[in-house]
């Protein structure tokens, strides 16, 4: 690009302009975090009488304690949380890769067919079929199974659709021949030489699907009852409820807990995931 | 596509190779999906009757008492009021941190930061960002309330989660708040992604910051912003975590948007499988009709006016070959 120095006012006064707006977005971005964080080392009289502070306290472990004997269990929540998680991770990754390897490697009389059916099944939501789910759930005696969690994920359009586009430019057919030559099975050939290759690709996917489940409410509402097998932001949930009325620096605690694993992730991968989303909006 | 090596047939792996997703889809999306369907046409209701029947009289009963429920109008007006209250500043804020990020006479530093910062609320789990948000407008003794009353600006704690307005106006908000950096970033990738020779030509023709994003950005941006509404659209209108959680559809129904409306239908107590399944699927209609109306609202018209013409061209050349009517003959 054309590179010329100019120092007119005009472009001095959108600099300006344009900082002080990010400046803004960022303290609306963060404050909330921090407003958690802050209060979650205070004591409960201390939020009353001034709930806005930047200085942490020395409450931490005294918050801590009010979880003693309570439903509300972090440590019981991740477990969960990380267990359907995990699961549905790779089941979604593992099959959805195979599925796009069905729709690009080989030629099949209903190859075109079914990628239209993996468009039109990107839009239906969850909730629409939820009724259905969950009784059919129930006639077969999986409720309160992580199952019906991590099962459906085989079947995960968008990934499909991601998987494919990358896999079209990326896969080369020599290679595929020259393994049939050496005498590899078609299911070695995926495992052993299209895995490998696509792990890039199913690196970003495997974020999103593990953010995507490990946030997801409605469904893990509906189907598990069982206090014990509760998901994390199930967890959140009931420190809405009554008992925790009095007790706010208690509830900012829980909310920390809840968000720690997901920021660690987050500032730990933060570049793979901002390049994911772009990724994800191209494809439209 | 190469997929014969010494005569052997390869086409059985395709088959074979989408076994898992076919089965996993027929059982887990496609079954429910019917079931829910049918459900709304039946007497099905409570936990434990087992048989239910086809309504006899009146096979859209179900349907209609939904349409008639006056908790669902008011999910339905809800659903859509918060989401045209979080999309009109959230793609308008996206569009100009857009423009400022991509803009190439006036390079802004410490984009990478701001992405990363503005998108981090998107991933944080939905029911935890509306506790927060509820902790945070709590009233009498809030942040919020804190700083306005401290500030000067109110004299005495208002009463947020008691007021029907400012509920509404914090879950869009929220929504806001967690969606616009993802939406920023998907809109850049769109900007990125056109052929920096038509930014060289607009640049040598003198065309300036302004003229440039209105004339070259947009139009070229027609797919990703269509991707950007649909998604945004077919999220809001299945909006459950936030409102759910923050004050459960209240005060007084100001928050119940459709979903939380089927979920208290069906789940919450009273068990009305018929009629929350008669509601799913007339929410499945909305916004199946909402999607096509879109894509034919932002379908390119030039295209299908070239194809028009390419059409009409053909023709007359068929009728050229054919011997018929020649204008140049006549």
């Amino acid at each position: 690009m054309a590179s010329v120095t100019r120092t007119n006012p005009k472009s001095i006064a959108f600099k300006a302009s344009a900082y002080t707006f990010c400046a803004l977005l960022t303290v609306l971005s963060l404050l909330p975090f921090i407003i958690m964080i802050v209060n979650a080392t205070r004591s409960t009289p201390q939020i009353q009488s001034h709930a806005l502070s930047l200085i942490p306290s020395k409450y931490l472990m005294k918050n801590y304690a009010c979880f003693a004997g309570r439903d509300f269990k972090p440590f019981l929540g991740f477990k969960n949380s990380l267990i359907i998680s995990c699961g549905a991770t790779l089941c979604n990754i593992y099959f959805s890769t195979m599925t796009a390897f069905a729709l690009v490697a080989y030629d099949w009389r209903l190859r075109k067919p079914f990628f239209t059916v993996i468009m039109a099944v990107l839009m239906i939501p969850a909730q629409v079929t939820s009724i259905g789910f969950y009784q059919f759930m129930h006639s077969a005696g999986w409720l309160n199974s992580y199952l019906p969690l991590i099962l459906p994920s085989i079947a995960a359009p968008t990934t499909v659709f991601f998987m494919r586009q990358y896999m079209i430019p990326s896969l080369p057919m020599e290679i595929l021949q020259s393994a049939r030559i050496d005498g590899a099975g078609e299911f070695r050939i995926f495992n052993q030489i299209v895995l490998p290759m696509m792990k890039p690709a199913m690196a970003t996917q495997a974020i999103f699907t593990f953010v995507g489940t490990w946030n997801q409410l409605f469904l893990p509402q509906v189907l598990l009852t069982d206090k014990e097998k509760y998901t994390m932001p199930m967890m959140v949930s009931l420190l809405n409820g009554d008992s925790y009325k009095t007790e706010m620096g208690a509830v900012y605690l829980g909310l920390l807990l809840t968000v720690i694993p997901l920021l660690v992730v987050y500032f730990a991968l933060s570049k793979h995931i901002i390049a994911g989303v772009a990724l994800g909006g191209v494809k439209g | 596509m190469k997929t014969k090596l010494k005569g052997i047939s390869y086409s059985k792996y395709g088959y074979l190779f989408s076994i898992p997703f076919v089965v996993a889809f027929l059982i887990f999306t496609l079954y429910p999906t019917i079931f829910t369907a049918t459900l709304g046409f039946t007497d099905r209701k409570g936990l434990i009757q087992e048989n239910y029947h086809f309504l006899k009289e009146d096979i859209f009963q179900n349907f209609k008492s939904v349409l008639e429920n006056e908790s669902f109008k008011t999910s339905l007006k809800n659903t859509i009021m918060i989401w045209v209250m979080n999309f009109i500043p959230q793609i308008t804020i996206a569009l100009l941190l857009t423009a400022w990020f991509t803009s190439h006479s006036n390079e802004i530093k410490g984009k990478g930061f701001f992405k990363v910062v503005f998108y981090m609320p998107n991933i944080i789990t939905a029911a935890t960002v509306a506790i927060l948000f509820k902790a945070i407008f709590s009233y009498p003794k809030g942040p919020v309330n804190d700083i306005l009353v401290s500030s000067g600006l109110l004299d005495s704690e208002y009463f947020f989660t008691n007021s029907r307005t400012a509920s509404r106006l914090i879950v869009a908000f929220i929504q806001f708040w967690t969606w616009y950096g993802n939406t920023m970033i998907v809109l850049v990738s769109g900007v990125l992604g056109i052929s920096p020779d038509i930014y060289e030509a607009a640049e040598i023709d003198g065309a300036n910051g302004v003229q440039t994003f209105f004339r070259i950005t947009i139009p070229n941006l027609k797919t990703v912003l269509l991707y950007t509404l649909v998604t945004s659209l077919v999220g809001g209108l299945n909006m459950y975590d936030i409102p759910k959680v923050f004050l459960n559809g209240g005060p007084d129904s100001a928050t119940l948007t459709t979903s939380v409306f089927i979920y208290n239908q069906a789940f919450a107590g009273s068990y009305i499988y018929n009629r929350a399944a008669a509601a799913s699927m007339i929410m499945w209609l909305v916004i199946v009709i909402c999607s096509a109306v879109l894509f034919y609202l932002m379908r390119d018209k030039d295209e299908i006016k070239l194809n028009k013409q390419v059409k009409k061209a053909k023709k007359e050349a068929r009728m050229v070959a054919k011997g018929g009517v020649n204008e140049w003959r006549l």
